[in-house]
């Protein structure tokens, strides 16, 4: 809403300048994005001229030569190319040394050899409209060397307010004007509406007029006048400047009376041409069924059961407070005007502008639910202007189709709650005083206040805490307000819970790791599954899908964290990075409801209805290149499978998680060879592996590494945190080393299983440190390389105890094909810490 | 024969101490002790000699052999340690040479390493942390946030909906779990809620998804001016202990009254103005820079979970929510919330 600061203090002058005024509304609820000034930035040098003499000038067809009469200093030269200036007129003149808007300073010049003293200006130049074509004509009776500012405002500053949706009443200047009245306390003019227009002539307005409402509860209200003689023409330059200074275009008088009644009291009308309506008749209806209409924007809108129109007896003219119809539009020719004041259902107006995507200075106003009562106040300003500017005539009587008026509300205001609430005292009389400013009925009850609302607020303002609200802020926060802390706590300190403290401590270790955490899209496009590989049935191939997306990338839900980290690697190498090591902790999105309902906290939803998505939170990394950089020492090694199964065990270790299990499994993404299904104490964790070559290529990468795992499963068998002693210094352990030759097709983890189970209890520990295959092994044989600690907890074991379990081993060993090559005591044993 | 025996001590005395290498040591050994050295024939020969000579020369020659032994060990100790160290200078390196890089640490993202920090914060005031689902639906984004249906509240935030679910969203806040975490834990209740939220919007300073830090404080007898404090504490704690706090009124329609909170400029100490005499441009020379918004929490907000023990005419509270990038774009002069997401590893690897 834009606010010119003189039609503002025509009903409210705070006497003080407009920057003050400005933060002072700021600092009390009224959002005032910034002062605009219209016009130049200053009004000195721009005064009323009188051309005397236009002739034509010598070499220039375009241009004119003008003697000006601009007051005391005599006449002077103005080049012109104004193709309607002619002696006799009384028109706008800058002198050099004006300033024009944009800043601009004229100066004297000569146009085509003439020098000129000055410019005759045009509407555009002083942004009061669009018209560059001719010179502003102004009102012969100003005498030359009027200072310009005395006959239309210059450097006109204009409140550029922001209207939060409670606030309808400050879309218009007089609600704004209230509002400066109650903030500054500055005296508030009467109302503008208080007194309506005269009418005369034969007959009344339902002889010329029907209106039928077949919708009362989507139409409350529907005021109409009739106006005869009406003489359709320019508008004077006053109401020209304001409307242009509010940011609307003058176009006629007829239609600028509309606007600037809706600007005045934030209610919007509507003329037509009563010659063009036949009968005079207008019906409001909702539309029926497949009902179609071509709007004034030339489109063809399909309407439904709740677009509300204006219809004449041919068919709709109007939908109803979003857009008029072409063929009554009031014209040049027009000399009869219908004037509809209507009040319309907010929520029904705002439906519809979003379902047609129309939205107009009216509809704004509209579907913030107006007060019905506000439709008079327009008809009163607009009825005055149309006769005072248009020559119009009055006809008795107001059609008025209305449904019971809202009952007025009485709130009562107790004393204890506002510093109850705020925590701040304001005195009684004060906050009688802020209410009756706002236009508030207030009557003291004993220690209460009983406020009854205006028309204005009828719909902010419903209960107390509204009230408290209103005084508070006229009170000030900035100036009153204390700063208190609350009593935190009753009993509880505050804290991260378990999961959470362990969340940061993954993310820690992924860190401390080598890799560097990203935060991906949520969204992604639907293609993301087939770059993936991913085809149906899998669940990831049918991600949930957003319905309004701003673009097809961001339409799909992502359903693995693989596609933002491919995104961000892909990324980072175009822009010359070499090598990569990223992570991201974050939900992927799936259908379905989650297997258990853990309340409103675990993301179910209200009542019976079934969450359609769970929100599994996960760990997702993605390596490309060497973990740890080449350099003249060496190192540079790509990651590969086995450097991230490393990462993932170390990131579970760190979280005091036993060990990891993996079994050879695929994903359609990943290197059918060197992937593999990881799970934890039986649950399923999630995927590890190398990314599959065309998953690669799609991404424009060389080779990648990834994993992704479920937070959930990690973090519950996370024993951080809650290590209890064990004692490894009393009795010390012995080391064994053991060289163990298997075929190949028995796996690592089946000959480790194998020794542990034959170790029993004793065994701590079966480290694999090396692995030999090739000839000293024989064909399809391995050799592996496991270092053993044995301990008991309660005494120093003997040589021949570990022999036993040695022996125990190697039977085992041999029932899965494997033998022991050769056992050695490993060096330093037995060990003592 | 005493006297043969004592000058071949001082003799082997002599030479061991004048002598300086291990080599020179092993030679004098052998000459002096080995074999076929003078001192052991004596040795050997002792049987033959006469009973009364047996006794002295004996004890005299083992006597100058162990003192030769002790001196050559003890000399062989000093002229190893000097050969070591003329080694070991022999092995120099260039030490200008870069070191061995260790396995690179890798870096927070800055929005996470924001988040902590607010939620540290927070919990220092007695704040515990909450976290909820991101696919909402409408009933806890709107209706319970005092948002009716076809209500111009709800043009505040353009939302996406989810396909097929016409009461189902991507949250546009994090306020919707004041209305989980009050169904879930009666009064008092403080929470924060960090999390991503999701607007149609996008721009240098609009992101279709962000991150928010919820805050809600609901007890006996917390008013407006608690929520002052509460946020100049938050606000000390994140931008410096000098700053300021001032509330401005605002419109939400889940608080009541509600506020926009400003802080006071760090770069210019809240004075619009720069030490060279210019502008602040971190405020735009206004002094202050809004980061959130905040109010009382609105009494039909409660209205929807009275069933949970919050009647509004018994429990009141507060509730801010504060955008985690905004504060992390401010703390670090970072000038485009889209850097956030682009995640170049450029801009990562500057912040641990």
């Amino acid at each position: 809403m834009r606010v010119p600061y003189t039609w503002l203090r025509e009903y409210c002058d705070p006497g003080v300048p407009v920057e003050e005024l400005a933060e002072r509304l700021v600092m009390t609820g009224t959002e005032v994005e910034r002062v605009d000034v219209v016009g130049p930035p200053s009004a000195d040098n721009f005064v009323v001229g009188k051309v005397t003499e236009a002739v034509q000038h010598p070499d220039a067809d375009r241009l004119r030569v003008c003697t000006v009469e601009v007051g005391e200093d005599g006449p002077r030269t103005i080049v012109c190319g104004a193709p309607n200036v002619a002696a006799g007129q009384t028109v706008a003149v800058a002198l050099p040394g004006a300033r024009m808007p944009g800043g601009e300073k004229l100066r004297k010049a000569k146009l085509r050899g003439v020098a000129s003293e000055g410019m005759i200006l045009a509407a555009d130049e002083l942004e009061i409209g669009e018209d560059h074509d001719g010179t502003l004509v102004l009102d012969e009776a100003h005498a030359a060397g009027t200072p310009l500012a005395a006959v239309i405002p210059l450097a006109e500053p204009v409140l550029e307010i922001e209207v939060t949706p409670n606030r309808s009443d400050c879309f218009g200047v007089f609600g704004v004007a209230r509002e400066v009245h109650a903030v500054t306390g500055a005296p508030l003019s009467a109302e503008p509406w208080a007194e309506d227009a005269p009418a005369a002539g034969d007959g009344e307005v339902n002889d010329f007029a029907k209106v039928t409402v077949e919708v009362p509860d989507l139409c409350p209200r529907f005021t109409a006048r009739v106006f005869k003689g009406v003489k359709v023409g320019p508008s004077p330059l006053w109401l020209q400047e304001r409307l242009a200074a509010a940011g609307m275009r003058p176009i006629s008088n007829v239609v600028d009376i509309t606007n600037y009644a809706m600007l005045l009291t934030a209610q919007p009308l509507h003329a037509y041409d009563l010659a063009k309506l036949p009968g005079g008749e207008l019906i409001v209806r909702t539309a029926r069924p497949g009902e179609k209409m071509t709007t004034l924007d030339g489109v063809e809108r399909e309407l439904d059961a709740e677009t509300v129109l204006v219809c004449d007896r041919d068919g709709p003219t109007g939908i109803a407070a979003l857009m008029g119809g072409q063929v009554s539009e009031v014209s040049d020719e027009t000399t009869e005007v219908l004037l509809e004041v209507a009040n319309w259902n907010g929520a029904n107006v705002l439906r519809t502008s979003r379902r047609l995507a129309l939205r107009s200075e009216a509809s704004a106003r509209f579907e913030k639910q107006l007060h019905p009562e506000l439709t008079m106040r327009a008809q009163a300003i607009a009825s005055k202007l149309l006769v005072e500017l248009a020559g119009a005539t009055l006809v008795p009587g107001t059609i008025d189709v209305a449904a019971p008026e809202p009952e007025p509300h009485t709130l009562r205001l107790r004393a204890a709650r506002v510093s109850g609430v705020l925590g701040m005292e304001i005195p009684p009389a004060d906050q009688a005083a802020y209410l009756e400013r706002l236009g508030f009925g207030v009557e003291a009850d004993g220690d209460d206040l009983l406020a009854t609302v205006p028309p204005d607020r009828y719909y902010d303002v419903t209960r107390e805490i509204d009230l408290i609200e209103e005084v508070g802020r006229l009170h000030g926060f900035d100036r009153h307000l204390p700063t208190t802390l609350p009593p935190v706590g009753a009993g509880k300190v505050g804290r991260l819970n378990r999961t959470q403290r362990l969340r940061r401590r993954a993310e820690d270790e992924l860190r401390d790791l080598g890799f560097d955490q990203i935060v991906g899209w949520s969204f992604t496009d639907p293609g993301e599954a087939g770059r993936l590989r991913i085809e149906e049935p899998d669940q990831r191939a049918d991600p949930i899908l957003v319905a309004n997306p701003l673009s097809d990338e961001g339409a799909a839900m992502r359903t693995t964290l693989l596609g933002s980290l491919l995104d961000v690697a892909s990324r980072n190498l175009a822009r010359g990075r070499e090598s990569v090591a990223l992570f991201e902790a974050g939900a992927v999105y799936l259908r379905g409801t989650p297997p258990e309902s853990g309340g409103p906290l675990a993301g179910d939803f209200p009542g019976d209805t079934p969450a359609p998505a769970t929100e599994p939170h996960r760990y997702g990394a993605l390596a490309v290149g060497p973990l740890v950089p080449k350099s003249w020492r060496g190192g540079g090694e790509p990651a590969d499978f086995f450097a991230l199964k490393g990462v993932l065990e170390a990131l579970a270790a760190g979280l005091g998680c036993p060990p990891l299990e993996f079994v050879s499994a695929t994903e359609p993404f990943l290197h059918p060879g060197r992937s593999a299904a990881v799970s934890i104490a039986g649950a399923p964790l999630g995927w590890l592996g190398e990314v599959h070559p065309l998953v690669c290529r799609t991404w424009d990468i060389d080779a990648a590494v990834g994993f992704e795992i479920d937070a959930a499963p990690l973090l519950a068998a996370a024993t951080l945190g809650e290590e209890a002693f064990e004692d490894l210094t009393t009795f010390p352990a012995i080391r064994q080393d053991l060289a163990i030759v298997a075929p190949t097709a028995v796996s690592a983890a089946k000959i480790r299983a194998t020794v542990i189970e034959g170790g029993g209890e004793l065994l701590t520990s079966v480290e694999l440190f090396d692995r030999y295959e090739g000839a000293q092994v024989g064909e399809g044989k391995v050799s592996l390389a496991l270092r053993l600690e044995f301990r008991a907890p309660d005494r120093t074991l003997a040589d021949e105890e570990v022999g036993g379990l040695r022996a125990a081993i190697a039977a085992d060993l041999e029932g899965i094909g494997a033998q022991i090559r050769g056992a050695t005591e490993a060096s330093g044993s037995p060990v003592d810490e | 024969m005493l006297e043969r025996i004592e000058k071949l001590r001082v003799a082997g005395t002599e030479a061991i101490v004048d002598a300086s290498s291990s080599a020179e040591l092993e030679e004098l050994r052998v000459r002096f002790l080995g074999r076929k050295a003078e001192l052991t024939q004596i040795l050997r020969g002792i049987a033959q000699l006469p009973a009364a000579e047996r006794g002295p020369v004996g004890g005299a020659a083992n006597k100058a052999r162990k003192e030769l032994e002790a001196l050559i060990e003890q000399s062989a100790e000093r002229a190893g340690a000097a050969e070591l160290d003329a080694r070991l200078v022999a092995d120099r390196v260039d030490v200008t040479l870069p070191g061995a890089p260790p396995r690179p640490l890798g870096h927070q993202h800055l929005i996470a390493r924001t988040t902590r920090l607010i939620e540290d914060i927070m919990v220092g005031l007695g704040y515990e942390v909450a976290e909820g689902p991101e696919i909402e639906h409408d009933y806890y984004n709107f209706t319970a946030l005092n948002h009716p249906a076809d209500h111009p509240a709800r043009m505040l935030q353009d939302t996406f909906y989810v396909r097929s679910h016409p009461d189902v969203l991507l949250r546009t806040h994090t306020s919707p779990m004041q209305i989980r975490a009050m169904e879930t834990q009666g009064p008092p209740l403080f929470i924060v809620i960090p999390g991503k939220v999701y607007r149609r919007d996008s721009d240098a300073t609009h992101s279709p998804m962000f991150h928010q830090m919820e805050g809600l404080a609901v007890a006996e007898g917390l008013t407006l001016a608690d929520l002052q404090g509460t946020l100049l504490a938050m606000s000390r704690a994140l931008f410096g202990d000098t700053r300021e706090v001032r509330l401005r009124p605002h419109y939400f329609p889940f608080t009541e009254p509600s506020v926009e909170v400003d802080v006071s400029c760090f770069q210019c100490e809240g004075t619009g103005v720069l030490p060279g005499g210019g502008r602040c441009n971190l405020c735009k020379g206004q002094g202050w820079i809004e980061i959130l918004g905040a109010g009382m929490v609105d009494p039909n907000v409660l209205g929807f979970v009275e069933d949970h023990g919050y009647d509004p005419e018994r429990v009141q509270g507060f509730a801010f929510g504060l955008g985690i990038e905004r504060v992390a774009m401010l703390r670090h002069s970072i000038p485009d919330l889209r850097r956030f997401f682009d995640n170049d590893v450029r801009m990562l690897e500057q912040f641990s």
